[in-house]
């Protein structure tokens, strides 16, 4: 059976229009991929190479420089909370508040609760700064978090 | 001076809606018919350089000089790359500008792509931004609707198609030509340059890369004209040949140990005093400034007693700052060590070098871990001086690097050790370790 449903193949096939090259449609296809399945795997990486005409090591490269996409031996959980730790934020109980979401959660950066439910990471400026301390849940900023419960039960969905 | 009108924020500030119907009614596409049924690609080109319009996205390069690099009468096509990478830690006016008027900036993309003969535009946003992804999707959208893009925009000889294209969370995506790499599916590793992009760019063609607060300006420099424009800001210094001026308004972003973080839009060449003071509401907690970021982390660090600096594209650099950069300013309050501060900076350069040219790479890293070591309470006093020297060694200033980061990571430490090397030297002395919580992770 392939990795890659004909839902996503459709996806990327959609994109190749979008550019003069094949290979642009990479971070688009593992957008995609890793949206639905939380990692990219072998066989998708596999197959996103020979749809966009490419060699597979071609797409490992690409997607391993960005830390963001997951292996299949560490997926992504349900929900991506991500806590910035930079400058705005750090002056304002960014790291503290770092720590308090791996107490609670039983998990340190980078890891996902047993659960299955949440993957908690650390997040260099989001860019939503004036409204420091801020995270991210998958790809909404929340601002001046203090509630950390509510916070948690929101990504538990 | 009178009150100033703030121009890229009026309808943000007055609430409006981004919808199409709601931008058209308050005037919006204006610009974009006029230059479509009026002037000639080259007319629009003439008024942006004519209105001294500089990037708004860290260089400050003459946004029409950088158009009239396109090679003459190429055959095409010719892109667009719309820089919304914003990742300068503590900027956030792009994201605002997207998030809240979309047209604005589609109406700044549709004008730069008339005037330089672009056929498409690629935005490029960072992921963490999905409320203004998804705000810029439905903006296309309905501009699509409206033959607003697409073929024959209003009718005209002028087509062009504009996508979205999510980052996925590297800074260094945002350096216009790791951004470019990116984009064509590859690790964003910077280029060499030259070729610069506007001669050899994406997909090896011609391209222009703006960012979109720039972008956004232009929308009004086509309405209102150049001569409107140079009314706002500081004019070029008499005594410095070189000076291209710093006109027009600028969305400065105040975060920090203030009492109400916000961004705001003001002339160029307003003080931090007067933004902290007058925008920030003051510093927090009762407290006093110990020092700022002046531009985005990459600028360097300001002292309180600085602080009557104007940030207009001169005024950083006479305190020995590296430029205006994102014109985001960061406040840290006198109860705030910089060894944290410096710590902080250091550790996001360290894990954002691209690792392509040794120096960067190792460099960044070698300083993060001499600043833990130092706020750890195990600091030696000859430490200042490897940081010193590291420091001045990396970049492209010196001439070991590909691209800016690396300038932009050694700043901060050059600026710390000349303005703050007795606190520094203090801390090592005394074997103070920080007070923060020992980050869980380096
Ligand atoms: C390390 C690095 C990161 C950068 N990040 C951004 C960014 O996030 N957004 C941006 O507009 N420009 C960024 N720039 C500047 C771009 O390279 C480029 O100068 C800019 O997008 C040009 O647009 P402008 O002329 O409209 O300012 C960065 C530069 C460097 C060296
Ligand atoms: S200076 Fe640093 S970030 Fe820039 S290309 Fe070199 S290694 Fe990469
Ligand atoms: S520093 Fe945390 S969002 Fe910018």
């Amino acid at each position: 059976m392939p990795a890659l449903s004909d839902e996503i193949r459709a996806k990327i096939l959609a994109y190749i229009p979008r550019y003069p090259s094949k290979q642009a449609v990479t971070l688009p296809a593992l957008h995609f991929v890793h949206d639905a399945m939380r990692c990219v795997s072998y066989e998708a990486i596999r197959e996103i190479a020979e749809m966009l005409d490419l060699s597979p090591a071609q797409v490992h490269d690409t997607m391993t420089f960005y830390q963001f996409f997951r292996e299949k031996n560490a997926p992504l959980g349900k929900t991506r909370l991500w806590v910035c730790r930079s400058l705005a934020c750090s002056l304002r109980g960014g790291e503290d508040l770092l720590e308090t979401f791996c107490q609670k959660l039983h998990v340190q950066p980078g890891g996902t609760t047993a659960d299955g439910k949440i993957t908690l990471e650390f997040a260099e400026c989001l860019g939503a700064c004036e409204g420091a301390p801020a995270v991210m849940v998958n790809d909404e900023h929340r601002h001046c978090v203090s509630d950390v419960d509510a916070v948690i039960r929101e990504a538990q969905g | 001076m009178p009150d100033f009108e703030p121009i890229l924020l009026r309808r943000i500030n007055a609430g409006a809606s981004p919808a199409l119907d709601a931008y058209r009614a308050d005037g919006g596409y204006r610009a974009l018919t006029k230059a479509l049924t009026e002037m000639t690609p080259a007319q629009v080109v003439d008024v942006v350089k004519n209105s001294g319009l500089r990037g708004r996205g860290g260089a400050g390069f003459p946004c029409g000089v950088k158009w009239t690099f396109l090679p003459p009468n190429h055959p095409g096509p010719i892109y667009l790359c719309v820089n919304a990478d914003e990742s300068e830690p503590c900027t956030f006016n792009n994201r605002i500008l997207m998030d809240k008027d979309p047209h604005q900036v589609l109406e700044g993309i549709l004008l730069a792509c008339y005037a330089t003969k672009a056929s498409v535009a690629y935005i490029y946003i960072r992921y963490e931004y999905g409320t203004a992804y998804r705000s810029m999707q439905k903006a296309i959208d309905e501009a699509y609707g409206a033959n607003l893009l697409g073929k024959n925009i209003l009718g005209k000889e002028f087509s062009l198609d504009v996508y979205l294209h999510r980052g996925a969370g590297a800074y260094i995506c945002g350096e216009e030509t790791g951004l470019i790499e990116s984009l064509e599916g590859k690790r964003g590793w910077p280029r060499i340059k030259p070729p610069f992009p506007a001669v050899e760019g994406a997909f090896r063609k011609p391209t222009v890369v703006n960012n979109i607060e720039t972008l956004a300006c232009v929308t009004h420099v086509v309405n209102r004209g150049a001569d409107w424009f140079k009314t706002i800001g500081i004019p070029p210094d008499p005594k410095n040949p070189r000076d291209a001026g710093s006109y027009g308004s600028k969305l400065y972003c105040i975060s920090g140990h203030v009492n109400k973080p916000c961004c705001v839009e003001l002339p160029l060449g307003i003080s931090v005093r007067e933004l902290v003071d007058k925008h920030g509401g003051g510093v927090w907690k009762n407290r006093k400034a110990k020092g700022c970021i002046p531009g985005g982390i990459s600028m360097g660090l300001m002292t309180e007693a600085e602080f009557d600096t104007p940030l207009d594209f001169n005024g950083p650099g006479k305190v020995g700052c590296l430029g205006l950069g994102t014109a985001a300013v960061t406040i840290f309050d006198d109860t705030t060590s910089i060894v944290d501060v410096l710590y902080n900076i250091c550790r996001f350069f360290a894990h954002e070098s691209c690792g392509q040219c040794t120096p960067c790479r190792e460099g960044t890293g070698w300083m993060m871990k001499m600043l833990d070591r130092i706020r750890q309470g195990h600091g030696r006093m000859e430490d200042l001086d490897i940081l010193d020297e590291v420091a001045k060694s990396i970049g492209i200033m010196p001439g070991t690097t590909i691209c800016g980061l690396a300038d932009g990571a050694g700043w901060p430490v050059k600026n710390a050790i000349a303005k703050f090397r007795p606190e520094l030297e203090g801390y090592i002395r005394g074997g103070q370790k920080t007070s923060m919580s020992l980050a869980v992770v380096h």
